[in-house]
């Protein structure tokens, strides 16, 4: 598993309260981990503070599974 | 009760009559205050009257983008995240509807109204992480009533109440309050220049026989700033002596 999806998960599953198990890069934070639209705001301010990078909020709106976030997260590091 | 200490408040309009006499109550109960406004000289009188504890981050509302970094310049000051933030900058520019200039309306929108919004976005951040905050509008019964001469201002004011509404709903959940308080007729110095006969006529739609003065708007904030009002969200405090009853 790589580094960014390690992290990831762990914010996830810090900030929902998420059952690990269930926290899988397919898992869409509103339907499978019970997110409502204010929890993704702070997931992706957690997100920005975590890795030290800005994610514009038409970005953000495309954010919708764990996967979707380390993606890209990922692409913007490598960038 | 009403302990504020350890907190840290942003109070805009800190030069002017009610906002000066908000921010030594919310200082005198232990928080840290941020001064705001546009007259430095006044501001830097205010921090030097209250000594430690109280700050300076000067702003010209009317200026979106001073609006938008006023947050950030005054946890700057002050060291610490903003817990409270208490919109109390306010402008008149009374004159019947049909003389209205757009100016006027424009003016009045943005630094009463636009100027909150700007505000509370900034300020919700910080408070969502710290899963705490206190978020406070300073309206007027004029936002409930109405007045004739003043559409734009009671436009501006019956908005932040529709905002703060709006907003306590949205970060409820995160330990946030949005209220606001409603003065009615408040002593100042514009109050002073009535004459006996005006004064009478005031005083007799008021039930409390008085004008309200500035620490009683500041005893409302001090309140809803506490945790122990934790549990009153959405709200708008009237202090009007019984003037209009809502
Ligand atoms: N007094 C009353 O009877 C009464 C009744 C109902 C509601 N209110 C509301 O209570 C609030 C305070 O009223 P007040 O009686 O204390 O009024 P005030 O003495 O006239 O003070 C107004 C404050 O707003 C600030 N302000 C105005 N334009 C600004 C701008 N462009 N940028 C930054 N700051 C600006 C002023 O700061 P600078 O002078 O430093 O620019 C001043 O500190 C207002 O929102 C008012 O609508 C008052």
């Amino acid at each position: 598993m790589s580094e960014v999806l390690e992290r990831v998960r762990k914010i996830v599953i810090d900030h929902l309260d998420a059952d690990p198990d269930k926290v899988t890069e397919k898992a869409s934070f509103i339907d499978d981990l019970e997110a409502d639209s204010l929890d993704i705001v702070e997931l992706v301010m957690a997100f920005e503070e975590e890795f030290d990078i800005e994610i514009p909020d038409d970005s953000a709106e495309h954010i919708l599974t764990v996967g979707d976030a380390v993606n890209y997260i990922q692409d913007k590091l490598a960038a | 009760m009403f302990e504020l200490t350890g907190k840290t408040a942003l109070v805009t309009g800190a030069t002017g009559g009610l906002g000066a006499e908000i921010a030594r109550a919310l200082h005198k109960q232990g928080a840290k205050v941020v001064l705001s406004g546009t007259r430095e000289n006044v501001l830097a009188d205010l921090a030097a009257e209250l000594g430690d504890n109280a700050f300076i981050a000067a702003a010209n509302l009317s200026d979106s983008a001073s609006v938008d970094g006023l947050v950030a310049k005054a946890e700057e000051a002050a060291g610490s995240g903003l817990d409270i933030l208490i919109a109390n900058a306010g402008i008149t520019r009374d004159g019947l509807l049909m003389r209205m200039k757009d100016e006027d309306w424009d003016t009045v929108i943005k630094v009463n109204l636009e100027a909150y919004f700007r505000l509370a976005r900034a300020a919700t951040k910080g408070m969502m992480k710290r899963r705490s905050g206190r978020i406070i509008g300073i309206t007027s019964v004029v936002g409930v009533t109405g007045n004739p001469g003043q559409t734009n201002y009671a436009a501006s004011k019956a908005g932040m109440i529709g905002f703060s509404k709006a907003l306590a709903q949205e970060v409820g959940s995160r330990g946030i309050t949005v209220n606001c308080i409603a003065p009615g007729f408040i002593a100042s110095p514009m109050t002073e220049e009535l004459n006996d006969a005006q004064r009478a006529t005031i005083l007799q739609r008021i039930p409390a026989g008085a004008l309200g003065n500035g620490a009683d708007i500041a005893a409302a904030a001090v309140y809803l700033a506490s945790n122990e009002a934790g549990y009153v969200t959405g709200h708008t405090l009237h202090v009007n002596g019984g003037m209009a009853m809502i």
